[in-house]
């Protein structure tokens, strides 16, 4: 549609479903994407990793025009976001048309954010029927199948205060599938939620992947990535530090800012394990009179204060 | 002392605490009431078959029908939907309907609404026709403003203007308690921003906004007895007081204007409390509790 004299028209099958090309931006003279570059193929999952404040949330709102990149450039589908380009000059593409552009990219939020006022249903048919022009009796039976995809079929006419944290998850998974989107992005989709409520969540992100759906999917979940992810890309202060396979950047990260993060997770790991019960399940001992050894070291609690010294102050 | 059956206690019937406090309060108000019908029923000044009377006179009940009635549903149409495009306008990112927005809000809120009406109605000293059309063109349509002038339309427009300034802010305070999330799930859905607003923001606006809309209502209600500044003859007071002034029975007349307006209002209270039934869908019902201090709300306004 939007194809000009410097995109020629070409089988865009084999080139990579996003690319991301020294992308920057900025929040009032807070530098927080130092040109970040990223390639994601089709049917790739691509895992971010990174501390709080590396700018993981921000490059994936930049993917799909939540917010507008200062410079570089990203293409989804050979479509350059946000910009045409005519004759080597970009001109800002209008709101109507940016709409249309995420319409084939679903997003699911670290808060859910499912519309409070309608029903699970409704919340799964809106976007078809009101942006896509699908039917109303489409919408529902293919809503339904998506409800049933995510584990919930019978919540349909629930309204999403009445629902657990996982089940709004997984609704507003099936929200964003309804549209039929070529890319789907995760911003931290299972850190708001109870422990024993992440599985879940995973688990329908995990059938998603085997799927053949592209995603790039930031989240804390080692074990996810290790087993779901193709690639891990590990950001601190705005930059790409180390990308590679999980087995690589995980299990041998050769940076030393990725090592002391994935050091840091491990021993948060291991607390939440030990505050939730997790290990101690199996770790308890029959007799009662050791029972306090289980309990958490309170010294031990939050020695994370944020990135590490590693990111240099921004002017 | 309960009684016990086994030795783990059982269910307890205790005596409840007494309130010396409520029974001295009961009988002070029984015999303030005692009073106030007794003067209600001994003072023949009342004249309470006056008053139905005068309820029931055909100019009052016309006058109740349109301009209590249409005035105010014809003025809070006009308020509602000006206000909630002002407050949209306000929140948009073109500075100049950010501008119009904020200049319509200074001026209508800094107009009494008693100037504002007899101004609405001198129109046709200012303009005795007016002219649409192309500016220093040829008109399309013209309106005679002076047969216009003291017609309930142009009551209803002065009314429906100013109360847009009220309702404008309290559309804004609405749309601005929607969690940011939400715009932004819309938009992640391919939404358009009018789209986002009208399907997924405003209605979970509406929480915020009915119940002060409501008070506004009933405002209106009361406030239609400024149309006779206009002047517009066909309106519950003005009808119930130049009936009483030309009987020489004053007081029976406002009391039956009086009747009118509390009845009135009576039946909106109930309304509104529907109204924010529906709109809390999905966010959990009120507690009742909260549901009568918010009628108790709209009844002091
Ligand atoms: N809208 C905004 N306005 C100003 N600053 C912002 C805005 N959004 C993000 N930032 C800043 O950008 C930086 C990166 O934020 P971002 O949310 O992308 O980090 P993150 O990697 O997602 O962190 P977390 O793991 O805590 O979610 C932070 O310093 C944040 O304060
Ligand atoms: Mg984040």
């Amino acid at each position: 549609m939007t194809t000009t004299a410097s995109t020629p028209a070409y089988d865009k099958s084999g080139e990579p479903l996003v690319r991301a090309v020294n992308v920057t931006k900025a929040f009032h003279g807070n530098q927080v994407l130092k040109g970040i570059d990223l390639s994601v193929n089709r049917g790739q999952v691509v895992v971010l990793l990174g501390p709080s404040g590396s700018g993981k949330t921000t490059f994936l709102r930049c993917i799909n025009q939540l917010e507008t990149i200062d410079g570089g450039r990203i293409w989804v589908d050979g479509d350059l976001m946000g910009y045409v380009d005519k004759g080597g000059t970009l001109h800002r593409l209008t709101d109507k048309a940016i709409a249309a552009q995420r319409r084939d990219i679903g997003m699911c939020f670290q808060r859910f954010n499912l519309f409070p006022h309608k029903t699970v249903l409704q919340n799964v048919m809106e976007a078809p029927t009101q942006v896509k022009g699908v039917s109303k009796d489409q919408a529902r039976s293919r809503g339904l199948e998506l409800l049933e995809r995510v584990g919930l079929k019978d919540k349909p006419a629930a309204y999403p205060a009445q629902l657990s944290g996982g089940q709004q998850q997984r609704v507003a998974i099936a929200r964003a599938l309804a549209m039929d989107p070529k890319l789907m992005l995760f911003d931290e989709p299972t850190s708001a939620l109870d422990p024993e409520l992440v599985g879940e969540v995973l688990a329908v992100m995990k059938e998603l992947a085997q799927s053949g759906m592209t995603m790039i999917v930031v989240t804390h979940e080692m074990g996810f990535a290790r087993e779901v992810a193709d690639e891990v890309v590990f950001m601190d202060g705005g930059v790409v530090v180390e990308q590679g396979p999980p087995d690589e950047v995980i299990v041998n990260p050769k940076q030393q800012r990725t090592k002391n993060f994935l050091r840091r997770m491990r021993q948060e790991e291991e607390q939440l394990a030990a505050a939730t019960g997790h290990l101690a399940l199996a770790d308890i001992p029959l007799d009662d009179t050791t029972d306090d050894d289980v309990t958490v070291d309170p010294t031990r609690a939050i020695d994370d204060g944020g990135p590490d010294g590693a990111v240099p102050p921004t002017s | 002392m309960t009684t016990e059956t086994s030795d783990r206690p059982g269910a307890i019937h205790a005596r409840p605490v007494r309130h010396p406090g409520r029974w001295l309060a009961i009988v002070v108000i029984v015999v303030l009431v005692a009073m106030m019908i007794s003067s209600l029923v001994t003072n023949p000044v009342w004249n309470f078959p006056r008053v139905f009377k005068v309820m029931n006179f055909n100019p009052v009940l016309n006058g109740l029908f349109k301009g209590t009635l249409i005035g105010t549903v014809g003025a809070m149409v006009i308020g509602v939907v000006l206000g909630v495009i002002m407050a949209v306008m306000r929140l948009s990112g073109n500075p100049v309907l950010r501008g119009v927005a904020f200049a319509y809000v200074w001026f209508f809120r800094s107009m009494p609404r008693y100037v504002l009406l007899i101004f609405c109605g001198s129109l046709g000293v200012l303009y005795a026709k007016l002219e649409i059309g192309i500016p220093f063109g040829p008109a399309f349509t013209s309106i005679d403003m002076n047969a216009l002038s003291s017609s309930l339309a142009i009551g209803i427009l002065g009314l429906g203007l100013s109360e847009a300034a009220y309702m404008a802010e309290i559309a804004r305070a609405g749309i601005l308690s929607v969690d940011k999330g939400q715009s932004e799930a819309a938009q992640a859905l391919g939404m358009g921003p009018g789209k986002a607003m009208m399907r997924i923001i405003l209605p979970q606006a509406m929480r915020v906004i009915v119940p002060p809309t409501g008070n506004e209502t009933i405002s209106m209600v009361k406030d239609t007895s400024l149309l006779s500044a206009v002047p517009i003859t066909a309106e519950l007071f003005y009808q119930a007081q130049t009936i009483g002034n030309r009987d020489f029975q004053i007081v029976p007349s406002l009391v039956a204007a009086s009747l009118w307006y509390i009845i009135v209002c009576s039946i909106l209270m109930v309304g509104q409390s529907y109204l924010e039934r529906y709109f809390g869908r999905g966010f959990g019902t009120p507690s009742k509790k909260a549901k009568q201090e918010l009628t108790k709300v709209a009844a002091d306004h």
